[in-house]
């Protein structure tokens, strides 16, 4: 370790008398992102734009074109197109000079401060990003691994599985069980599985009304839960039903049978969604920043890692306190890291950090509700100050205003991170 | 009937004859009474209780439409705040109207006003003890904020509100001129204006804070 160290350390210098203009007399701050989603990308923007040049930023990110797992429920009701969810690096690559490569990060070696790629490339860093998303518990639904994923979809990272489980749902024949395995606590996107219920229930009235839906989930209450319950029985009544708690809990799944075994039921699936429980992503864990649980624990006014302070955590993959797993957060998480990045690199002013989070969610046609709420850094943790909640009973011009109104933030947060 | 002079000045009742005189400089757009029309603006013929941009077939600005479906009923304090400064309440909206600044004139023309709605028993004959529109003391309008803090805060905005100024469902707020913008902000953070997203977030902005957007989004690129 010493010597790489030591090496790494003369080859930096002597790459700085060789190549630094001698007027800087240093080579610019390094800093790799690793992950191009709503945290990682909207960070590697922010550093690149605000420092002027001043930092060199590569962004490491397996996809050409990025789905967003937001909005995607909406493709699934057939409120939207997939290619409209899809997204691509160019304009950060050509308008803010990011260096966009498209591979997988498989290692960090945080002594060294050096990324390893897939490709077998070694990128050296002064600041690490690291927003690596969700991957699930092995073994958390009994039956069900990541090789089922084709027979029973998570669709609960876009892409191929969103456009899998919209397959299956139109393959469906009227009077089928669409079954959903709702995720424990904590996980991406809480209102996430009740919106999909939502949409999959609008596409089913309208093509095979006879079906059903069954949710089965390990928690006794979920986001938004008197909104969705609501419009579940406004616009699909007798449709879905909801079982939580401790009659929520499967025993298995068998996905070569499409088959459910619960509370000594076994119950045959047209569709299974089975969405797992959750972990940061595994290279979160490679790099050494997670706890027993899986997650990333942060310090809530710059979004370091607890274990690193050359590291920062965005996103999901974190264990910050109050802050909900959405892209939003993983935003507003970002550019206080962006604005701490800068400060450690190149000194720029530090201004103390804000927090915010608004999740919206379409329960039918023009039927939208959200809930949000602001943060501020306490010492222990992103503490929420204040919030708000779409209420039952409201009109539906204010419904179809708060669905217009999430389009609107779609189209801003995706300029914010892509642009 | 004015109460002034005492201690704690009581609010202003108004007078409707008086209010039919200061009403003069409505008249150019609006009509009231028997078989008034739209004109350049909406009749304000039952104005009261009505959902703002409520009158059907009346081409409202999209800011006072959604000020409308957000929440924004006219009742007294909403219409007295209107009156004082329509941008103050309601972003791009038409209504091409400086501000009435005397309160003391807001009432009597309410008070006109109350004459033409359906019930008028039920709507206070006295403004609320605290009227609504936003205490802004004028040094908090003089306040020159700092763009360079303003950029780091419109991190926020920008997530929902587009920096290039394209807007869908979501408001525009790029290039607005200093004082609309800090005027509406102090408008969420006083809770005048309904949208609760924006109460959150202008909720926790300091005067200077509020100023520094202002400046940075009034000349942003």
């Amino acid at each position: 370790m010493m010597n790489r160290r030591t090496f790494l350390g003369t080859t930096a210098a002597v790459a700085a008398l060789l190549a630094a203009p001698p007027v800087l007399g240093a080579a610019r701050p390094k800093v790799v992102v690793i992950g191009g989603g709503a945290g990682g990308a909207t960070a590697a923007r922010y550093i690149a734009k605000d420092s002027k040049g001043a930092i060199d930023v590569t962004l490491i990110e397996p996809t050409r074109t990025y789905y967003t797992c937001f909005f995607s429920n909406l493709y699934l009701g057939g409120f939207r197109e997939f290619d409209s969810l899809g997204h691509t690096y160019g304009a950060l690559a050509s308008q803010h000079g990011i260096n966009v490569v498209h591979d997988w990060a498989v290692g960090v070696d945080r002594d060294a401060r050096t990324v390893t790629l897939a490709g077998g490339d070694t990128l050296a860093y002064d600041a690490l990003v690291v927003s690596p998303g969700i991957d699930f518990v092995e073994g958390s639904v009994p039956g069900w691994s990541v090789t089922s994923q084709n027979k029973m979809p998570h669709a609960y990272k876009a892409g191929s599985q969103t456009q899998l489980l919209k397959a299956q749902i139109e393959a469906m024949e009227d009077g089928g069980t669409y079954v959903m395995i709702a995720p424990p606590n904590p996980y991406r996107c809480p209102p996430g599985p009740y919106e999909r219920i939502s949409m999959v229930a609008h596409m089913l009235k309208q093509t095979k009304p006879s079906s059903k839906i069954l949710i089965f989930d390990p928690k006794d209450k979920f986001s938004k839960m008197a909104l969705f319950q609501d419009g579940w029985q406004r616009h699909y009544p007798g449709m879905v039903e909801w079982v939580g708690g401790d009659f929520g809990a499967i025993d298995e799944v068998r996905p070569d049978s499409m088959e459910v075994l619960v509370n000594g039921d076994t119950i045959k699936a047209a569709v299974c969604n089975v969405i797992p429980a959750m972990k940061a992503g595994t290279v979160a864990a490679r790099a050494g920043l997670t706890n027993d649980q899986g997650w990333c624990p942060i310090v809530p006014n710059t979004m370091q890692s607890r274990l690193d302070e050359r590291v920062y955590v965005l996103g999901d993959a974190t264990l910050n306190g109050d802050m909900p797993k959405s892209a939003f957060s993983a935003n507003s998480q970002a550019k206080v890291c962006a604005m701490a990045v800068r400060h450690a690199l190149t000194g720029s002013t530090l201004f103390p950090a804000k927090y915010a989070n608004t999740c919206w969610s379409l329960i039918g046609t023009d039927d939208g509700v959200k809930v949000g709420a602001s943060y501020e850094p306490e010492a222990e943790k992103i503490a929420k100050t204040s919030g708000f909640i779409s209420q039952v009973g409201e009109p539906a011009d204010l419904r179809q205003r708060t669905y217009e109104e999430s389009i609107g933030w779609y189209a801003g947060i995706t300029a914010d991170i892509f642009s | 009937m004015v109460a002034a002079g005492a201690a704690v000045a009581e609010p202003p009742t108004g007078d409707a004859e008086r209010g039919k005189v200061v009403f003069k400089v409505c008249a150019a757009c609006h009509a009231i009474g028997q078989g008034a029309k739209n004109r350049i603006g909406p009749h304000l013929n039952g104005v009261f209780g009505r959902q703002a941009g409520g009158i059907d077939g009346f081409r409202y600005s999209d800011g006072l439409k959604r000020a409308g479906v957000t929440g924004l009923v006219w009742d007294y304090e909403s219409l007295d705040a209107y009156i004082e400064n329509p941008k103050a309440l309601v972003s791009h909206t038409r209504m091409n109207f400086p501000g009435m600044a005397d309160a003391i004139d807001r009432a009597h023309v309410l008070a006109y006003l109350r004459r033409f709605s359906d019930n008028p028993a039920n709507i206070p004959e006295a403004p609320p003890r605290h009227p609504p529109s936003p205490k802004l003391p004028p040094e908090v309008l003089q306040i020159k904020g700092d763009p360079a803090f303003g950029e780091y805060l419109a991190s926020e905005c920008t997530t929902c509100h587009r920096a290039d100024g394209e807007h869908h469902g979501i408001p525009s707020i790029t290039h607005w001129p200093v004082d609309d913008f800090v005027v509406a902000m102090h408008a969420y953070k006083q809770e005048i204006r309904a949208n609760p997203v924006m109460r959150m977030i202008a909720g926790r902005l300091s005067d200077d804070e509020i100023a520094s957007l202002a400046a940075y989004f009034a000349d942003i690129e």
